[in-house]
Order: structure tokens, then C-alpha cells, then sequence
């Protein structure tokens, strides 16, 4: 606390109290302002659901993105990403990002669904991208799970690890646990590349795939994933497995040994 | 010479060793070093034996008896709970049980009884031991396991007659050839493992890649179009022909294995990984070149692609050069163009040999 | 109980008593195998009391373990990398192609009941079996149980070590699914940067190229019959010493280098290792009833294009695993030849690091020139070197450890891969010789504690004031037990190379290595590396003036 009354009087003082108290405001008003704007337009027609989305645009978004999403230095471009882009990142709680750092973590969604999708329309309107999957596509009846799996073995586990626990990437990166992941946005995610994961378009997995991959990591990771042979440990494989056989498997029976080599209690001499 | 002080015997400790003195001699021998009367270090022996509640309680030692009686009635019953649980549970069965998650009721039920029919035996076992049986300290006498001087000096003379005997030094030819037949001999153990595989051959030189022949997507099975892939986007492609069934697909993916990415053109800094790509699309080996696992961590946004198995980083923008990691060199490159019906194909095999490097890959 | 007795078995002593059934049988037996001259001197044998002693026994008891539910597992297993379509019981497979050797091993989690315990018990077991036999090593290895006359005991378990490593390598490697495939891929590879013959070795071991059809069957051969051959052969002669040399014990009252105390092996130790080999069995079935080894249903069944993140080997072989991921990738072309550096260093280290641990005691014996038997073990604080230099082995070993899981470090830690691998490059080399500086400190402190309490008696915690007003705190004279116990380790003294002229005044020739011997000597005992212990002149001196100091 010293240190930090001495440097008061610093010539950049002022400026540094001036970026906190911005930084506050803007981020009070983006947390509070939407919200209370939402409220207003229930069931909008499309136009109206792109004008509403452009204002939330432009108050959340495009300090980072630039003005009708041009992309700035902080942020890229988002004409033709799709509707779908947008309903993965806002809907996760990516975006708006909270800070720069290797990657931009999930978290509690900003928005509401009614305004993601008006952000959506409103980001779709930009140019032609994916749109927003709809059920049949994303969890369709009579999924193929041995295919799912083979597909998903070719082409996620290499990053998210067999069943989809995540693993590391270069630099502090990394491939996110996929075990609370919504089906939606599982599909949304293959069709658009968020961040680095590369995009799976249909012309290189198709849609039913993508349904079959989404249906076999449910299977494997999620609340009601089976694991016949007990608890999984996390599922990373020999790591895991190590640590535990030696602190629990080799500990409990080290701990059985003090028992067995152990003195028996002698009788109080009296 | 090293010498050790410390014979807690005499606690005549700290005596400065003679330079000749041989490490086994102790210390104090041959020192006339005032004994002292009494040494507070001397072994006072084995401690007086104490009895334990039951040596002195028979109470106590029912009590005991009891409990081991009852650890191996446990035991038992544990053991028809196994074969219960194995007769009663149908394989598939699966029950959610708090923490462990939705496990196999066959595999928790048999490995808990099996476990507890085990584990109160040797339970039982050791508080038996423990309690009841005496816990009287014996102290057995070691022996030196050296031989007496006697012993060593008649094996010794048994052995100089049973050389003797054999005429093994004097008969210098029977010596020589016996040497030369043993030393032969393995030979033909080493001969016979010729068949165990093929020579190397050019074998690592080739690739399932031959102009012409079509990207065949993993994922769909289609020949791919370079409309199919787009900017950030991953595709695992293998040769036209090659299928699931074959019998030497294994063999062959294993060196074969494609990975397709398109980079704008403009980002590609290598001149001759542009020329070799179709419009950006660049078609490099899926095998690290490091040890041979499938590389296809593929950062889109860096166009780094890393290993999963050892983390050697490549980018993919320029020649696949290794930015990190172990991998000695960048990934092979496939040189692909479009034919005439627009579909991709490869303009050859590889240049070089895909995976590991070896001795002779030069 | 009442197998022995004194009497004369019923030929020498004709009319006197019927001979009760067990001893006709023992008759028999002994008059073909002679047993009771070996039981006369095994049958009362003793055996100390102390829970390190029983760390090798875990080893045992888990080895037994394996090869039990292994046989019971090659009942159903099929080492064959024929390839077939999957339609057994666990529906995500169904219709894979996959080898029969993965088909065998779903079948045997999913359509043989018990299939899935014992195969978690046979990977449970493997992986304590490994754990306890590197724990026990470490045990003899602070305790200086490897000196003369077990040097050789020594090499032994050392042997089990590195095979049970192999042994467990090739089963990782036989249920033929993604990730013992990426396993066997990276063995492949390891044996092509071999220089020279590497690529033939690789062909032979292969029948071909990788991963062709004869790996998977040639590693059954290895790991069910010629690995544990070799270990049970290697096991039978460890035993064998560990009986001949009688156990090594604990200073104490009571206790010399000539006697060994404790129990004897009937009935109290027969019950207690008895009952022990119950106890670990019952822990690792447990284990494998509660908690997944090696899921390999979700792995899914090898292809070479395939992989997962997390692709490690089981924990024995992660420190070779951090010397492979650590290495900068240095490879030199010359003369139309490829040396692949980043790979064949590492795969040169594995064996160095082994090493490293195994010829210590060799090492130790001739810096010491120490000829005697030891029996009586050490305290780890009494041999600072010693105990520094474990620690430094174990230090580097936890880092290559580290360096081996890096993936799920940066994972779990959210820490960048780049930067725990360049933590393991430099820590590789320094942390071993930080542990091995501040392990020597500590031990010197806890020797001066020990002198301390020698030469002062116990802290007992009572405050006294004194009457001139100063306070002290009371200490209790220890008990002579203490006493000896904590004074009956040996010192020695650093050697000395001697005068460089010897006696008529001719010239001594030095050699470069009696001058490395001596200048280890002084490492080992000179003044800084170890505490002198008191003396009885030093005690009595302190004890026989006044009360308190």
C-alpha cells in the first residue's frame, strides 16, 4: 500500500485512474444495458431482429470487431462467418472475451438466447456463413455410434483426447473438456472453427457425421457416460492411472504393511 | 587407506588409523589407549520381553480368537457373495453408485467380494499372528558366509587336480578346437533368425502416392474437390484404391496418410510449398517425422500443427519447418494439382521418405 | 500345528508310537528330498519386524498376483493382428474392422464375465508390481542394504526392475488398440534412429514394415513366456540370497552385525507374509472393482493414422518418455546417412540413468575399500552422500517424470507446453544438484540433532528457573538404548593419498585414480560431509559435571 500512495502523484497516475474507472464503466454497461433491452422485442421479424442485433452489435462487440464487422486489430473480421459462428461463441460465453491471452476460455453466457439470436441475424445479414443447426441435425434419431466413433477417433481425439476431456495445445492453447458441451454447440463448433480448431465443413464431414460424432461423444463423455470398469480417473489415460496406482494403490498397501510389521500393544504395567 | 572408528564396544572412538592400516582392522587395536571403565554407548542387549494384554488376559485372548474367527467367516461369506453376484448379475448390467459413476455391476460386485474374501483372510492371518501367537524376540547368530581357510585351500586343490585330471592345459589342440566349436556354434541360432522379416530395401522409400491418384477423404470416402476445403479447415485424405479391408492397409496408411489445409496463398512463405500446393491447399504428411505418430493437432489461426505424442510443432505456412520439439525435420510435403474433371490428385509419390528418419535416408 | 517333534521318526524307534499321517508323508518327502535338514535351518529362520522390510513382498505378492489372473487372461486372449469385423457385445464398436487381438480383448471386458476384473487386476497389479519394486530398491538403497554381502542380491532386483519394465512395455502393447499402438509406433521409430542397424533391426522385429501383422504375436511370446521366464529364474535366486544372508535389521539394543532379531518364519512370520500376500491381493482386487485401468473400448482399435492427445506409456516407462519429449530435435545428415540425435540420445540416456543407480554400490565399496559384511542397515542421515545422491536420482527421475506427462501438466495446470518442456530441459540438469545439496544439509543438521540429544538428553519441555533468576529448559538423559542406538553407526575417514615419498625417500607415483578415489573419499567423509559423533570421553565430560549446561 506504500508503495502504491507514493506513485499517486505520478505523472501517469491520472491516465491509469482514467483507464480504470472506462474499463469499469463499459464493463458495468455491457453487463447491464442488454439485458434490459431484450425484454423489448419478443418475437420480431427478421429485419427487426437484425436492427435490434446491429445495437447490441455495436455496443458489445464493435469495439473489438469495428463497426458493420469489419474487423480491427483486436478483433477479426465477421462478415461471412454465419449465424452459426455467433451462436457458439456468445452462446459459450466466449464472446464478448474478457481479456487477450492464448485463448479466450468459456464462460457464463453474457446474453440471452433471444439475443444471441438477434446478434446472429444480424451478423448473418453480413455476408453468407452457416446458419444455426437445427435439432434434426445435431441430434438426429438412429445416430451411428460405431461411425461416430471411428470419425471421432480420426478427427477430434488427436486434440480432445479419446472421449473428449481436452488436452493441451502449443504455447498454453488448448483443446477444451468437450464433456458439458450442448449437441448444438458440438455441431456448431465442427461446422465454423472456433479460435484454432480447424473447421470441419460438410463437404468434409458431412452432416449426418457430424451427428454420428456428436451421438458417440455422448456416449462416452457426459452424466450418464458408462464407464463399466469404474471411476475413470479422469479419463487421461496412463498419467492418471500412474499417479493413483502409486499414491492409493501403493499407499494403501505401505499403509497395510505399518499394519502388519507393527509392534502389538503391550499390557500396562500396573 | 581408509579406516573406520566407531566400535561402540570399547568407545575408545576417533582414533587417528595407521597409514597402513587395512580397511577391515579396527581402529583401536593396537593402541594402548586408556580403557575406560565404562562405556554409556555399550549395547545393554536385547530389551526384557513384555507381554501384551492377551499373553496375560485370556479375556482378552478370547476376544481375539473372536475376532479372527469372525474375519474368516467374513471371508466366506464374501466368497458366496462372489459367486452370487456372478451367477445373479447379467454382464451388461450397469447401476449408477455414488462416486464411482455408472459401473458395471458384474465387475464392482465380484471385485468388492473377491477383495473382501482376500482381504479377511490375510486379515485374519496377521491379528492371529499378532495376538495370539508369541511375540518372543529370538536373536539367530549369523555365520560368515566366507569360506574357512581349510575349505577354500581343499576346493582349491580339488579343482587344480580335477583340471589336472582333464588335461585341458597340456592337450592345446583338444582346447583350441573345443573353443572354436562352442564359439561357432551359436551361429546357427543367429542364422535362423534371418526369416524373422524382409530386407529394408527401398521399402521406405515408396509411398501408396502415385500421380494421378485421386485424395480420397477419410472421413466420406469421396474423392475430394478443392471447393471441399476450405480456409481453416482439416481434412484427412488417403490414396485412390486404398481400402479398410485390404490386408496390408495398416502397412500402407501407415506411410500414406495425408493431411489437407488451405492457407491463403499470400500467407504461404515457402516458395516451394506454394508451388506444390493447388491454390493454397496444401497436402502434407499426417506421420511425425520425429517417430511416426499421426501429427493433426492443427492450430488454425497459427497454422501450427503439433504432435500429439511428443509435441514437436511444425508450421505449416512455411514448409512444415519445426518450430519445437524433437522432430529433426519439416513434414514431407505431397505436390497435388486438379484433374481434368476437377477433382484433387497427386502429382507423384513424395520426395522423400515420410515418418521416422532412419540410417540410410540420408 | 503339530507337524514337528522331537522324536525320532518311527523307523528308529520301532513299537514306540504310531506316527500320525502328516509325518509318514514328511517321511516320505525326506527321504527323497531331504527336507528336514532344510527345515532344520529354515523352518525357525528369522525374520525382523519393520515396515520397509515388507515393500519387496508387496513386489512379490503383486508378481504373483499377475501371473495368476495372466494365465487366466491368455485363456481368452488371441495375439493375432488378422483382421476382422467387430460384433460382440459393446455396441459403439459394431462393425469395426479391427484385429483380432483388440476383439479378443472387448470380449474379454464385455462377454466374459469376471473378464473385465481380472484384466483391471492384471494392469492394476502390473503397475504396483513396478511402483513397489522401484520403492523397495530405494529402501536398500538409503539403507545401504546392498553392501557386502548383497551387491549381488542387488544386481538381481535390479534385473526384475528392467525386466518387469519390458515385461510391462509388451502388454501394454498386445490388446492392439490406439494408444498401445501409438506405443509400438514410437518403439518403431526409437529403433530406426539406431545408427547402422537400426532400420534392419526394425524390419526383423516387424516381419516387415509397421506395423505389418507379426508385432502383436512375437510381444505375446515375449511378454507371456520369455520375459517372465527370465523373472521367475532371476526371482527364485533373489529369494534364494534373501534366505542364505539372512535379513538385514535396524541398529538397536540387542541387535550386532552377527545375530539377526526378530520372529521366526513359523508360525509368526508363515502368518504375517501369508496373510500379507491375502491383504495385497484383496487392495488390488478392490481397486480393480472400483476404479478403470485402460479403458480400451474407448481407445478404439490401432490405425496408423489415428491418435489421441494423452498419449503416454504407463508410468514406468514416463521417465524415458521425458527424455524423448525434452530433446531438441538434432539430427546430422553426413555422407548420404541420417544420425536422428533427437531420438538415439534419449534412447542412450534410458540405459545411463539406470545405470547411474545400479553401480553405486560398487562405487561406494571401492571409495570406501570396505571389505567387511554389513548387516546392520543405516540410517539414510548417516550417510549424507549416499542419501544426497538418491535423492539427486530420484529428483531427476520425478522431472523426466514430469517432462513425460507434460501434455497433462499444461492441461491441468493451465501452463504452456513450451515452457514445462523448457523447465524439464534445464531442470534435468539442476534440480539433481540442488536435491542432492540441500539432502546433504539436512541430513548433516538432522546428524547434529542427533549428537544434540546424545550429549544433552531429550528437550523434555519443562521450563525451570533457576535461582539467580536465569531459565533453562530440562533435558532428560536418554535411555541407554537411545544411547546406543543412535551412537552405534560406524564413521569413516576420508583416505588419504599419503606422503609422495615413501619411506627410504624415493619418490611415490600417484595415480589419476587413486587421486579421484581419495578426493570421493573426501566428499564422501571428509569434515563437511559428515557430523563427528560424540565421544564417551565427550558424553562423560557433560554428564559427570553439573546437572544441567
Amino acid at each position: 500500500m506504500k508503495k502504491l500512495s507514493a506513485r499517486r502523484r505520478h505523472p501517469l497516475a491520472a491516465l491509469v485512474v482514467l483507464l480504470f474507472a472506462l474499463a469499469a464503466t463499459g464493463g458495468l454497461y455491457t453487463a447491464l444495458a442488454p439485458a434490459d433491452e431484450a425484454k423489448a422485442d419478443q418475437g420480431s421479424s427478421s429485419s427487426l431482429a437484425i436492427d435490434e442485433g446491429k445495437k447490441l452489435y455495436t455496443v458489445g462487440c464493435a469495439s473489438c470487431h469495428g463497426t458493420g464487422g469489419k474487423g480491427t486489430s483486436d478483433g477479426p473480421s465477421l462478415t461471412g462467418v454465419g449465424a452459426a459462428a455467433v451462436d457458439f461463441q456468445v452462446g459459450t460465453g466466449r464472446m464478448p472475451a474478457q481479456q487477450p491471452g492464448a485463448q479466450v476460455p468459456k464462460k457464463q453466457a453474457k446474453y440471452t438466447q433471444a439475443e444471441t439470436d438477434q446478434l446472429a441475424a444480424y451478423i448473418a445479414s453480413l455476408g453468407p456463413g452457416p446458419s444455426v443447426p437445427n435439432k434434426e441435425q445435431y441430434d438426429p434419431n438412429g445416430a451411428d455410434l460405431a461411425n461416430g466413433g471411428e470419425l471421432f477417433r480420426t478427427n477430434c481425439a488427436q486434440c480432445h483426447n479419446f472421449t473428449g476431456e481436452g488436452g493441451a495445445l502449443s504455447k498454453g492453447k488448448f483443446a477444451p473438456d468437450l464433456g458439458d458441451v450442448s449437441k448444438k454447440h458440438a455441431y456448431e463448433a465442427m461446422q465454423t472453427g472456433p479460435q484454432n480448431m480447424p473447421s470441419f465443413p460438410d463437404t468434409v464431414l458431412t452432416q449426418k457425421d457430424k451427428g454420428d460424432v456428436i451421438a458417440y461423444l455422448k456416449t462416452v463423455n457426459s452424466d450418464e457416460a458408462e464407464t463399466p470398469g469404474g471411476y475413470k480417473l479422469g479419463g487421461f489415460g496412463p498419467v492418471s492411472e500412474g499417479l493413483f496406482g502409486w499414491v492409493f494403490g501403493l499407499g494403501s498397501l505401505v499403509a497395510v504393511a505399518i499394519w502388519v510389521a507393527a509392534r502389538t500393544a503391550k499390557a500396562k504395567k500396573s | 587407506m581408509s579406516s573406520e572408528t566407531g566400535s561402540h564396544g570399547t568407545g575408545s572412538d576417533e582414533i587417528v588409523p595407521e597409514n597402513e592400516k587395512l580397511p577391515g582392522e579396527h581402529g583401536h587395536q593396537g593402541h594402548s589407549v586408556a580403557v575406560l571403565d565404562e562405556d554409556p554407548f555399550a549395547d545393554p542387549g536385547l530389551p526384557p520381553h513384555e507381554h501384551r494384554v492377551q499373553d496375560i488376559d485370556e479375556r482378552a485372548a478370547r476376544r481375539s480368537e473372536r475376532t479372527v474367527a469372525l474375519l474368516f467367516t467374513v471371508s466366506m461369506l464374501a466368497t458366496v457373495a462372489f459367486i452370487a453376484s456372478y451367477v445373479a448379475f447379467p454382464i451388461d448390467k450397469i447401476v449408477y453408485v455414488w462416486p464411482l459413476g455408472h459401473v458395471s455391476a458384474l465387475n464392482l460386485s465380484l471385485g468388492l467380494s473377491l477383495g473382501m474374501a482376500l482381504f479377511c483372510i490375510g486379515a485374519a492371518a496377521v491379528h492371529w499372528a499378532r495376538t495370539l501367537m508369541s511375540d518372543v524376540e529370538i536373536a539367530d547368530e549369523r555365520h560368515p558366509i566366507e569360506a574357512e581357510p581349510e575349505v577354500k585351500q581343499k576346493v582349491l586343490a580339488d579343482f587344480r587336480q580335477g583340471a589336472e585330471e582333464s588335461q585341458l592345459g597340456r592337450r592345446k589342440l583338444v582346447r583350441h578346437t573345443m573353443l572354436g566349436a562352442l564359439t561357432l556354434l551359436p551361429l546357427s541360432g543367429l542364422v535362423l533368425l534371418r526369416d524373422l522379416g524382409p530386407l529394408p530395401g527401398t521399402k521406405m522409400r515408396h509411398t501408396a502416392w502415385k500421380k494421378g491418384k485421386l485424395l480420397i477423404n477419410e472421413n466420406t470416402n469421396e474423392p475430394l474437390k478443392p471447393e471441399d476445403i476450405v480456409v481453416g479447415s482439416l481434412a484427412f485424405a488417403k490414396p485412390e484404391g486404398l481400402e479398410r479391408e485390404d490386408h496390408d492397409f495398416a502397412t500402407e496408411i501407415a506411410k500414406a496418410a495425408l493431411m489437407l489445409v488451405r492457407i491463403e496463398p499470400d500467407d504461404i512463405k515457402d516458395k516451394r510449398s506454394l508451388d506444390w500446393s493447388h491454390e493454397g491447399i496444401l497436402a502434407y504428411s499426417k506421420i511425425c517425422t520425429h517417430v511416426g505418430c499421426p501429427v493433426s493437432l492443427y492450430e488454425q489461426q497459427t497454422h501450427h500443427v503439433l504432435c500429439p505424442c511428443h509435441q514437436s510443432t511444425f508450421d505449416l505456412s512455411d514448409g512444415a519447418r519445426v518450430l519445437f520439439g524433437p522432430a529433426g525435420h519439416p513434414l514431407p510435403q505431397l505436390k497435388i494439382s486438379v484433374n481434368k474433371d476437377g477433382y484433387l490428385e497427386a502429382q507423384g509419390d513424395f520426395a522423400e521418405p515420410v515418418g521416422p528418419a532412419f540410417w540410410e535416408r540420408g | 500345528m503339530s507337524t514337528t517333534t522331537t522324536n525320532a521318526p518311527g523307523a528308529g524307534a520301532p513299537g514306540k508310537r504310531k506316527a500320525p499321517a502328516g509325518e509318514k508323508v514328511a517321511d516320505w518327502a525326506d527321504g527323497r528330498l531331504g527336507i528336514y535338514t532344510l527345515a532344520k535351518a529354515n523352518m525357525r529362520k528369522i525374520f525382523p519386524d519393520h515396515w520397509s522390510f515388507m515393500l519387496g513382498e508387496i513386489a512379490l505378492y503383486s508378481f504373483i498376483i499377475i501371473i495368476l489372473t495372466g494365465v487366466y487372461l491368455t485363456l481368452f486372449f488371441t495375439p493375432s493382428m488378422g483382421e476382422i469385423e467387430y460384433h460382440g457385445s459393446y455396441v459403439p464398436m459394431h462393425g469395426v474392422v479391427m484385429s483380432e487381438a483388440y476383439a479378443s480383448t472387448l470380449d474379454i471386458s464385455f462377454d466374459v464375465r469376471g473378464g473385465l476384473l481380472i484384466r483391471q487386476i492384471h494392469h492394476w497389479g502390473a503397475l504396483i508390481f513396478i511402483a513397489a519394486m522401484l520403492m523397495h530398491m530405494m529402501r536398500v538403497f538409503f539403507t545401504g542394504a546392498f553392501r557386502k554381502p548383497r551387491e549381488l542380491n542387488w544386481m538381481f532386483g535390479f534385473l526384475l526392475l528392467i525386466l518387469g519394465m519390458f515385461t510391462g512395455l509388451t502388454g501394454y502393447s498386445l490388446p492392439d488398440d490406439l494408444l498401445s499402438g501409438t506405443g509400438i509406433r514410437f518403439m518403431h521409430g526409437a529403433i530406426l534412429s539406431t545408427p547402422v542397424v537400426g532400420t534392419y533391426v526394425a524390419m526383423f522385429l516387424f516381419g516387415g514394415e509397421f506395423p505389418g501383422h507379426d508385432i502383436i504375436p512375437r510381444f505375446f511370446a515375449i511378454h507371456v513366456l520369455l520375459l517372465p521366464g527370465i523373472m521367475l529364474g532371476l526371482l527364485t535366486a533373489h529369494l534364494i540370497l534373501v534366505f542364505y544372508h539372512k535379513h538385514t535389521q535396524w541398529a538397536g539394543p540387542g541387535k550386532t552385525n552377527k545375530n539377526v532379531v526378530g520372529m521366526p518364519l513359523l508360525p509368526v512370520y508363515m502368518a504375517k507374509a501369508g496373510g500379507f500376500f491375502f491383504l495385497v491381493f484383496g487392495v488390488i482386487a478392490m481397486i480393480a472393482a472400483t476404479f478403470t485401468i485402460n479403458p480400451i473400448w474407448v481407445l478404439g482399435p490401432y490405425r496408423p493414422d489415428q491418435v489421441s492427445t494423452n498419449a503416454q506409456p504407463d508410468w514406468y516407462m514416463g521417465f524415458p518418455e521425458g527424455l524423448i519429449r525434452f530433446m531438441p530435435g538434432w539430427e546430422i545428415n553426413i555422407w548420404g546417412h541420417t544420425l536422428v540425435m533427437g531420438v538415439f540420445i534419449p534412447l542412450m540416456l534410458l540405459p545411463v540413468v539406470l545405470t547411474a543407480i545400479a553401480v553405486y554400490p560398487f562405487v561406494e565399496s571401492w571409495v570406501t575399500g570396505d571389505k567387511r559384511e554389513h548387516h546392520i542397515l543405516d540410517r539414510p542421515r548417516n550417510v549424507p552422500t549416499r542419501t544426497g545422491f538418491g535423492a539427486a536420482w530420484i529428483a531427476a527421475y520425478l522431472v523426466l517424470l514430469i517432462g513425460g506427462g507434460n501434455d497433462v501438466v499444461a492441461q491441468f495446470f493451465h501452463l504452456s507446453i513450451n515452457a514445462i518442456t523448457w523447465f524439464v530441459r534445464i531442470g534435468f540438469f539442476v534440480v539433481p544438484v540442488l536435491t542432492f545439496i540441500i539432502t546433504k544439509r539436512i541430513c548433516l543438521g538432522l546428524q547434529r540433532k542427533d549428537r544434540e540429544k546424545v550429549l544433552h538428553g531429550r528437550e523434555s519441555g519443562i521450563i525451570k528457573r533457576l535461582p539467580h533468576g536465569e531459565f533453562i529448559e530440562v533435558h532428560e538423559p536418554l535411555a541407554q538404548e537411545d544411547l546406543h542406538t543412535l551412537t552405534a553407526h560406524e564413521q569413516y575417514r576420508p583416505t588419504e593419498i599419503g606422503p609422495d615419498t615413501d619411506e627410504h625417500g624415493v619418490r611415490r607415483k600417484v595415480g589419476p585414480v587413486e587421486k579421484l578415489r581419495a578426493r570421493l573419499s573426501k566428499g564422501y567423509y571428509g569434515e563437511d560431509a559428515q557430523i563427528a559423533k560424540p565421544t564417551a570421553e565427550e558424553y562423560k565430560e557433560i554428564t559427570s559435571g553439573h546437572g544441567h549446561h
